[in-house]
């Protein structure tokens, strides 16, 4: 059965072109999964920022207060007691009413004063409490706006919706208004996001207490991973004989590396907390569990990094007379030295966006104050995010995004050094 | 005395340690001329003095620190009034935690009962003796080091023999933390799963087909079967972690065959890097992205082509964990592509074959071990992800087949079962260990399988 010569041409250029079109197809298919990927990147970082940038600006609300002694002490014995529990949220109310004299009734009264946030009447007091002078004059200062006021001026509670539906009466929307037309609306930078701890109105919330929270945990974590990993890196690559006990500690090296972070959570309650007794919430707990969490990746990227030591190095300071240790901590550590951190900083990237095994020793509590020590009740980072996502508050998903992108801003620092750093000093032999 | 205070007390007899140690060995000798007749470096002596002073008593001190605590709190309840001793463990457990609080400072006195003022009390005095105790014993213990390994030197005396034999030790030792932390891991949740297999049986865990772990208080209370079948959990997280594998193995797949095969060296230097970073961002952004964009987002889909879509649906959890793999399929991917000798390509562009005939017919099929090996990694990753589902995926156990509607998964419900107040000895407690331990050892067998055919593969080809 022996065809043409011209047949068999055109039977090869038909399927030719058949090849040539799966081809394309193929190639197309490849391009079209890495644009796709680079798509999500893109919609994930457009969207936390565009939620969360705004964050950044707050709107404030100026009010000329009068420090009546009518209303915080009438019977003028300026004792400390007694301004300690004065009435301030009605200075507030004054000022408020100074602006809008025709509002009457109690729940007109009301709905005005919920225009400030209720931490006006504590800035009061701390500024009364330190400076008795003050009582009697007038004062004209910044007060954090209520975090409605400051989302309608975003734009993100929408002026359009039915009154029921929207946080924000008719009545106040038209108050905030007249505020904002007499120029004593101002968006500002947001200072208190950086430098307060959580709180449940979102217009004082920060994320400052995280962020020490943040870096007690980190802190422990890096002091007892890092020797720990170390250690063990170069006790597996230098010293250890191929025995059925290192062959183990291997196998166990590399399955610790994959168990899935919640687990090491179940062992830091089981263990620490109940077991040895110490306390819930504390960075202490938090960085002891990430630490064991993080040791695999920075054994793993330490035997690397000695691994890539050249062996003449070794034989040539063995050779001088060193003696084994010598010879690893004066020559091979130092060189291996730059991988090592690589591998570290990476393991702490990793450590620090880490929220599961956090919920199970009790990280997750709602925690006012900056901790002031390893064993205080702390919060971290990327729990704050989980928390604030939980808030019903319309505000507050500005906020988490907000605080998503401090995380992801202390993130990219870490990586980038790592990069410099692997850049700069590793050695290609 | 602080514990921060005792360390740095430490840290000072340390470096003294080594200043005397080494201040010895050389006066032995008659100063640095006489240097040659020690048998190691002074330093060495120093070293050895510094090392007999610090480790003993950070040892002894780093295991009190661990019991203290536990140690205290059993004398503690061994002078409960009587009417406290006959509680169960679990009232009792609430009780040493409201003591502990009270020591602690870390709520209000106000309303407390006296009893446990008394107790805390006493265990604040308990403490401080404890502390005191310590700082003593370590400080003596130190000195003694200090003391004894100081009257042992002597020219002859191989300290940097000893030095190293201790560094070796010490070597060993942290080596062998990893296998304590797998020892612990199973300790602890086998522990506490036996307790809850005491409660519930086996075939029921794993067979049932109900999960409500809320325990009735009340006889009559409604809605509280306290049911720990956990088949709809483990259908659950096999669906998501379905749909999220859907995703990200086509699509890594894919973007791992272009970078490899297709695109030129600029091109490639900075998309890998980008993809990457999916790689890089913290899950709990991703379950942040998943309960506020793509959850509402599908579900208004839903209402255009007339589908009900559950806001905390089994699809969006899935894609967003999908999306959070691709990378690690896709970096594995990548290296497996890569290790395909060149020779086996050559050999098939030279009968003829297209790219991406030598592709899928080649190269993908020498590759094929390693990538499964890879995917394999991957979905005992989805399985384990917890923060994803946590928050984007529902709360009630679902028995369902619909990808549209809320369900539930292991993880979930380990973080909804231990988060908050915890008694020991509930089995709803117990049961969140019983699902950690299925866990563990459904991840372990998967990656056990998953290191073994990617090495299988690896060695094929060095």
């Amino acid at each position: 059965m022996s065809k043409s010569v011209a047949e068999t041409r055109a039977l090869v250029e038909k399927s030719l072109r058949r090849r040539q079109w799966a081809e394309r197809r193929f190639r197309a298919y490849g391009l079209g999964a890495v644009l796709l990927g680079l798509l999500f990147v893109v919609v994930l970082f457009t969207s936390v920022f565009s939620q969360g940038w705004s964050a950044f600006r707050q709107t404030n609300l100026t009010l000329e207060v009068f420090y009546d002694p009518a209303v915080i002490d009438p019977e003028g014995t300026a004792d400390a007691d007694t301004l300690a529990v004065a009435d301030y949220p009605a200075l507030v109310r004054a000022a408020l009413k100074q602006r809008f004299p025709d509002v009457e009734g109690r729940t007109a009264t009301r709905q005005l004063s919920d225009l400030v946030s209720s931490s006006a009447a504590n800035v009061l007091q701390a500024r009364l409490t330190a400076d008795h002078s003050l009582m009697g004059k007038h004062e004209t200062l910044r007060f954090l706006a209520d975090d409605k006021v400051d989302q309608l001026l975003k734009g993100r509670i929408s002026r359009d919706l039915d009154e029921a539906d929207r946080a924000l009466s008719d009545q106040q929307v038209q108050w905030i208004d007249a505020l904002k037309h007499d120029g004593v609306l101002s968006l500002d930078f947001n200072r208190g996001f950086f430098s307060n701890g959580d709180s449940r109105e979102p217009e004082q919330a920060g994320v400052w207490g995280a962020f020490v929270g943040s870096l007690y945990t980190l802190g422990v974590t890096l002091l007892l991973s890092f020797p720990i990993a170390v250690a063990t890196a170069i006790y597996l690559e230098e010293f250890a004989r191929r025995t059925r006990w290192t062959d183990l500690i291997e196998v166990n090296i590399n399955n610790l590396a994959a168990v899935p972070s919640i687990v090491f959570g179940l062992l830091g309650l089981a263990m620490f907390l109940n077991i040895f007794g110490m306390p819930r919430s504390a960075p202490l707990v938090g960085g002891l569990v990430l630490a064991l969490l993080t040791l695999p990746t920075i054994i793993i990227a330490s035997r690397a990094a000695i691994k890539a030591v050249p062996p003449s190095i070794r034989e040539a300071a063995l050779g001088m007379g060193a003696s084994k240790l010598q010879m690893v901590m004066h020559h091979v550590l130092p060189l291996a030295m730059p991988g090592m951190l690589t591998g570290t900083i990476i393991g702490m990237a990793r450590a620090l966006g880490e929220t599961a095994p956090l919920l199970m020793i009790g990280m997750v509590a709602f925690i006012v104050d900056v901790p002031h020590s390893l064993t205080a009740p702390a919060t971290v980072l990327p729990v704050q995010v989980f928390l604030w996502s939980d808030s019903p508050e319309r505000a507050f998903i500005e906020r988490t995004s907000a605080a998503i992108i401090v995380l992801l801003v202390f993130l990219v620092v870490m990586n980038a050094t790592a990069v410099v750093l692997r850049n700069r000093f590793e050695r290609r032999w | 005395m602080t514990h921060s205070i005792l360390l740095l007390l430490l840290a000072v007899l340390v470096l003294l340690a080594f200043w005397l140690g080494e201040r010895r060995s050389l006066s032995l000798v008659g100063g640095g001329r006489g240097i040659r007749n020690l048998h190691s470096l002074p330093y060495y002596y120093g070293m050895l003095t510094a090392l007999w002073c610090g480790l003993p008593a950070l040892l002894v001190m780093g295991l009190w620190l661990l019991f203290q605590n536990t140690v205290i709190t059993g004398l503690i309840s061994a002078h409960f009034p009587g009417d406290w001793q006959a509680l169960d463990a679990g009232q009792r457990g609430l009780l040493i935690n409201e003591i502990r609080n009270v020591v602690s400072g870390q709520i209000t006195l106000e309303g407390v009962r006296p009893q446990v003022l008394a107790a805390a009390a006493e265990y604040r005095q308990m403490q401080s003796i404890a502390n005191l105790a310590l700082s003593g014993l370590v400080l003596v213990i130190a000195i003694a080091g200090l003391g004894f390994a100081h009257r042992q030197i002597s020219p002859t005396l191989r300290a940097r023999n000893a030095v190293e034999r201790i560094f070796e030790w010490l070597l060993l030792g942290c080596s062998t933390i990893a296998v304590f932390v797998t020892i612990g891991i199973v300790l602890s949740v086998v522990y506490e799963s036996l307790r809850f297999f005491h409660v519930v049986s086996v075939h029921e865990f794993l067979l049932g087909l109900s999960w409500s772990p809320q325990t009735a208080l009340r006889a009559d209370q409604a809605g509280s079967s306290g049911a720990f079948g956990a088949v709809p959990l483990f259908l659950g997280t096999a669906m998501i972690s379905g749909i999220a594998m859907l995703i990200a193995v086509p699509v890594g797949l894919f973007s791992a065959i272009y970078l490899a095969e297709y695109a030129d060296r600029r091109f490639r230097s900075v998309v890998k890097p980008v993809l990457e970073v999916l790689a890089g961002i913290p899950t709990v952004v991703y379950g942040f992205f998943a309960a506020l964009t793509v959850g509402p987002a599908l579900r208004n889909l839903g209402e255009v082509v007339g589908l009900s879509v559950a806001s905390e649906s089994a699809l969006a959890a899935g894609l967003v964990m999908g999306v959070m793999i691709i990378p690690f399929i896709s970096s594995l991917s990548d290296d497996m592509i890569s290790a395909v000798p060149q020779s086996l390509r050559d050999g098939a562009y030279a009968l003829g074959a297209t790219r991406s005939e030598t592709i899928r017919q080649v190269v993908l099929r020498a590759a094929l071990p390693g990538i499964v090996g890879g995917v394999l990694l991957a979905i005992s990753r989805a399985i384990g992800e917890t923060m994803i589902v946590v928050m984007a995926a529902g709360l009630a156990a679902n028995l369902t087949a619909n990808p549209l509607e809320a369900v539930t998964t292991v993880t979930v419900q380990i973080v909804t079962l231990l988060t908050g107040d915890q008694e020991f000895d509930s089995p709803k407690t117990l049961a969140a260990f019983a699902l950690g331990l299925v866990l563990f050892l459904v991840t372990l067998a998967l990656n056990v399988v998953a290191l073994k055919v990617v090495r299988k593969y690896r060695e094929q080809y060095e």
